[in-house]
C-alpha cells in the first residue's frame, strides 16, 4: 500500500512539500532511520543557514536604477523628482536672468538649452553634502561601466588632477532626449566642477567651444561626434577655460 | 496591478537570488537590472499569473548562463584540492556570509541555481523546473548533489573544486 520512501520524498519533507498523508509515513519511516532523520535535519539547516545570510537582502532599499519607468516613461522615480526641481529652478534662473515672461513655450526646446541644462545641474548637485553623486569614484569601474550603459556608448571621466581636481563620482540625469551623465569634480578649495555629457541628435553637426554664463555660473560647452560637453564652474571664465580645455583634450568618450 | 508593479513588488526576492547566486552585489543588481529590462520588453509573452515568479527567475537564469558562457566556460575537475572554507560555530554575519558565498561558488552553476531557487526562494520542484527549463527529475538529481555537496563543503570535507577553464 505504502510506496517506499524515496530520496525525493526526503528531500520534500525537508522542504515541507508533502500532504498530510505522506508526511505521515515519511516521519515514521524516518524515526526508524536516524542517520537519515540526520541527514534530512542538516538539509533544513542548510536552508535555514541561506536565509540568514541573504534574507537581509530583502530589507535593504532597491537601488533607484533598478526602478523601471514609470507609466512609460523612461524617468526613474527619483529622477522625476529631480527633474521636477530642475524644471523649477530652470524657470527661476530663465526668469531672472532674461526678464523673460515665465510662461516660456519650453525651456528645453532651443538648442541652446545644454548650457543652460548643464548649469542648472550644477546649481542643484554641487551644494549637496551628503549626496553630491549617486556613485562615488571609489567605484569607479562600476560608475563608468553603468553610466556608458545607460548613455550607450563608451563614456571616460576626464582626468583633471594636474590642475588640482579630483573626481567625486557620477549621477545620472534626465535630459532633453534621454539620460544624462553627470560628472563631478572637486579641489582641495572645495571647489567643485560639473561635466555634463548629452548624447546628440544623430545628425548633430559638431561645435567648437562656446561659453555662456548662466547666473554666475561659467559653462564652457561644445558637441563632438555623439555627445554635447558642458563643463560648469564657479572660478571665473580664465580658469574655466583652461579646464574645459583639458576636458577637451581628453576626449571623454 | 499594472507590469510594472507586479515587477517591483519582486525586484527583493530577485535581488536576494542574484546576490546568493553570484556572490556579489554589484553583479547581482546588474543581473537584476537585466533581468527587469528584459520582462518589460517581453511583458506581451506572459500570460498566467500563477507562473509570474518562476518566469521572471527564468528570464535571470537565461541571462546569468549567457554571461557565464561569455566570460569563460566551468569546468569540472574531480582531482582538484578543497579551497580552504574557515569553520566557525559563532560567525559574525559579515564572515558567516563570506563563508556561505565561498562554499556556493564551490557548487557547479546548475546546483547552485537548484539549491537557492529550492532553499532560499522556495520555489516548489515544478516552478523550480520552469524557472530552470529542465525536467522536474533533473532538479531533484541537482538538488540531492547541491545538498550533499554543500553539506561537505561547510563540514571542510575534501570535494572536487570547480576551475574556470577558458574557452
Amino acid at each position: 500500500m505504502n510506496a517506499p520512501i524515496s530520496e525525493d520524498d526526503l528531500h520534500a519533507y525537508a522542504d515541507n512539500r508533502l500532504d498530510a498523508a505522506r508526511l505521515t509515513q515519511v516521519e515514521a519511516w524516518l524515526a526508524a532511520h536516524p542517520e537519515r532523520r540526520a541527514q534530512v535535519d542538516a538539509w533544513r539547516a542548510q536552508s535555514a543557514r541561506l536565509h540568514r545570510a541573504y534574507d537581509a537582502v530583502l530589507d535593504e532599499p532597491v537601488p533607484a536604477r533598478l526602478m523601471p519607468p514609470a507609466n512609460q516613461s523612461r524617468w526613474l522615480d527619483l529622477r522625476r523628482v529631480a527633474f521636477v526641481a530642475w524644471l523649477m529652478l530652470g524657470t527661476v534662473i530663465g526668469f531672472a536672468l532674461r526678464g523673460e515672461m515665465p510662461r516660456e513655450t519650453s525651456p528645453l526646446a532651443a538648442g541652446a538649452a545644454l548650457p543652460r541644462m548643464a548649469a542648472v545641474a550644477h546649481a542643484v548637485y554641487t551644494p549637496e553634502v551628503r549626496h553630491p553623486v549617486e556613485v562615488g569614484a571609489d567605484q569607479e569601474a562600476h560608475l563608468v561601466g553603468w553610466l556608458s550603459k545607460r548613455l550607450g556608448a563608451q563614456l571616460k571621466p576626464p582626468r583633471l588632477d594636474e590642475a588640482g581636481y579630483h573626481l567625486v563620482g557620477g549621477r545620472l540625469l534626465p535630459g532633453e532626449r534621454g539620460e544624462v551623465a553627470q560628472f563631478m569634480y572637486e579641489n582641495a578649495a572645495k571647489n567643485r566642477l560639473t561635466l555634463y555629457v548629452q548624447p546628440q541628435a544623430a545628425q548633430a553637426a559638431d561645435a567648437s567651444f562656446r561659453y555662456a554664463n548662466e547666473k554666475g555660473i561659467d559653462v564652457f560647452y561644445w558637441i563632438d561626434g555623439r555627445f554635447g560637453y558642458a563643463l560648469s564652474g564657479s572660478t571665473g571664465r580664465e580658469d574655466m577655460l583652461r579646464l574645459a580645455t583639458l576636458v577637451y583634450r581628453q576626449d571623454p568618450r | 496591478m499594472s507590469s510594472r508593479d507586479a515587477i517591483v513588488a519582486e525586484i527583493p526576492r530577485l535581488r536576494r537570488y542574484a546576490r546568493a547566486l553570484t556572490g556579489q552585489s554589484d553583479t547581482a543588481d546588474d543581473l537584476v537590472q537585466d533581468t527587469l529590462e528584459r520582462a518589460l520588453e517581453k511583458w506581451h509573452l506572459w500570460h498566467s499569473a500563477r507562473e509570474f515568479r518562476p518566469w521572471l527567475f527564468s528570464i535571470m537564469h537565461n541571462l546569468h548562463v549567457d554571461t557565464r558562457r561569455r566570460a569563460g566556460r566551468i569546468d569540472y575537475c574531480d582531482n582538484d584540492e578543497l579551497a580552504e572554507v574557515p569553520q566557525r560555530s559563532e560567525a559574525t554575519d559579515a564572515l558567516e556570509l563570506r563563508d556561505l558565498d565561498r562554499a556556493l561558488a564551490l557548487l557547479p552553476t546548475e546546483q547552485r541555481a537548484v539549491l537557492l531557487l529550492v532553499g532560499l526562494e522556495e520555489l516548489s520542484y515544478a516552478e523550480a523546473a520552469r524557472a530552470l527549463g529542465v525536467p522536474q527529475g533533473t532538479v531533484m538529481s541537482r538538488l540531492s548533489r547541491a545538498r550533499s555537496r554543500l553539506q561537505s563543503i561547510l563540514n571542510g570535507e575534501a570535494v572536487p573544486q570547480l576551475k574556470v577553464v577558458k574557452t
